[in-house]
């Protein structure tokens, strides 16, 4: 019998390797999995490579995390926002390598992971200083760059329902990069508000099909508003 | 001479986005354009973070923590909404489908290049979240910002002095003293703010500008 609800926090993160790359969902507060991040600073991995959109705010979630140097490097489109006073002090420092992705390329990536398709080319960054050092083709006589598949070792994801095959849905704009970090990731971990029974979730309206989902934790937190 | 205020240039704006389009508006003053769309017309926006359909900010009170836009700030979904992914949103930006996208910028040349997320080649960690994504993938870009900088400086150049965004890109900007479009011959004015003239948009623009008010009346 296929039960990927595990009993708790401590099962849900097992395994994690220092150096892992991590995909942390979510797009500012929405979809955003705090209490698995709050799993992974319990676990202890370190040495990490996170990808998120946002370096984190405040000193909770991701910039705790990488307050207690345990992220060395992050791959995301906004690192500046709000409240990303953590960023800016480690990246000051030193502590923190940083690589800037546009928002669109650093899903497609994703999904190019997930979808077996080692790179691509995109007019994104095309004659733009994040283009340097990439490969530059021209298709209908515009320049694309070659980008990467960005995949994960772990992805860290929120979810609204979830099942024991680990079918999912999203709340609304909560779903954002969740769905491709699943498929991206080796070992991907999903904290769900609800668990459903099987087939409460009709076929038509499984967002994330439960083959790219490893474990499910339910945490009911209600609203992520900070 | 009466230029445009943040207001007037969101409604300016707003009345040359016909019925039916799929639309991005970025950031800051573009956001503005959505409360001017003209009685009748169905614009459809999009917000890169995985709405169609976005509506207007919610009565207080009704805020959903999950229904957010770009800009990470509470909104509604219209009816015919819907939500997706990352992913599939910038396949809507970058394969051509949005019709158009609204951004600010801090300078826009005569060539239609942009630069409008890195301050200086040596921020190192500027931010630059979906605007090249979107400068490079919608079917046409508008910029819409001040004619000037705060201390008086041109921002419609010959050559953009900041980090590109995206070569090529704009058609059509609204400052606050012109409508001009973005034509193979350079900068071409469409309209003009009330009482400014051909002399003084020259005198604060970097770069030659044509006349097509006429041709367009």
């Amino acid at each position: 019998m296929i039960n990927k609800i595990v009993r708790d926090m401590a099962a849900a993160m097992e395994g994690v390797r220092d150096g892992s790359t991590v995909l942390i969902g979510g797009f500012g507060a929405a979809g955003q999995p705090d209490d698995l991040i709050e799993g992974l600073i319990e676990q202890g991995a370190r040495d990490l490579t996170a990808v998120a959109n946002n370096a984190g705010s405040g000193r909770t979630g991701l910039a705790r995390l990488m307050e207690l140097g345990r992220v060395r490097k992050i791959i995301c489109s906004f690192p500046r926002s709000a409240g990303s006073v953590v960023f800016e002090e480690l990246y000051k420092a030193g502590k923190l390598e940083l690589e800037i992705v546009p928002q669109g390329t650093l899903a497609e990536r994703m999904r190019a992971a997930g979808a077996g398709v080692p790179a691509f080319f995109t007019p994104t960054a095309a004659g733009t200083k994040l283009a340097q050092g990439k490969e530059v083709r021209e298709f209908d006589g515009r320049p694309h760059v070659m980008e990467m598949a960005l995949h994960g070792d772990v992805a860290l994801v929120e979810a609204w329902e979830a099942d024991r095959w680990g079918n999912l849905t999203f709340r609304r704009s909560g779903r954002n990069f969740n769905p491709v970090m699943a498929m991206a990731a080796k070992l991907t971990i999903v904290q769900a508000q609800n668990i459903v029974e099987l087939g409460a979730i009709e076929g038509e309206r499984v967002v994330t099909p439960g083959i790219f989902v490893n474990r499910v934790v339910n945490v009911r937190r209600g609203a992520p508003w900070a | 001479m009466q230029p445009w205020s943040r207001t007037q240039m969101a409604a300016r704006a707003a009345i040359d986005i016909p019925d039916g389009w799929y639309c991005n508006l970025g950031i800051g003053m573009p956001t503005l354009i959505a409360d001017h769309i003209p009685e009748g017309r169905e614009v459809v926006l999009h917000s890169e973070n995985g709405i169609l359909g976005m509506g207007p900010a919610p009565e207080k009170g009704q805020e959903d923590a999950w229904l957010i836009n770009a800009g990470k700030q509470p909104v509604t979904l219209h009816p015919g909404g819907s939500y997706f992914h990352h992913a599939d949103s910038f396949a809507m930006i970058r394969g051509g489908h949005i019709d158009l996208c609204v951004l600010g910028a801090f300078e826009v040349a005569s060539n239609g290049d942009i630069a409008n997320w890195a301050t200086s080649e040596n921020d190192s960690a500027p931010a630059v979240g979906g605007a090249m994504d979107l400068a490079a993938g919608a079917k046409r870009v508008w910029v819409m910002m001040e004619h000037t900088t705060k201390d008086g400086r041109p921002k419609l150049v010959e050559a953009c002095s900041y980090p590109l965004t995206a070569m090529r890109a704009v058609a059509r900007v609204y400052t606050n003293l012109a409508v001009l479009d973005v034509t193979e011959h350079g900068f071409t004015v469409r309209d003009l703010a009330p009482g400014v003239t051909m002399e003084h948009l020259r005198s604060v623009t970097a770069a030659p500008l044509a006349d097509a008010r006429e041709a367009v009346a």
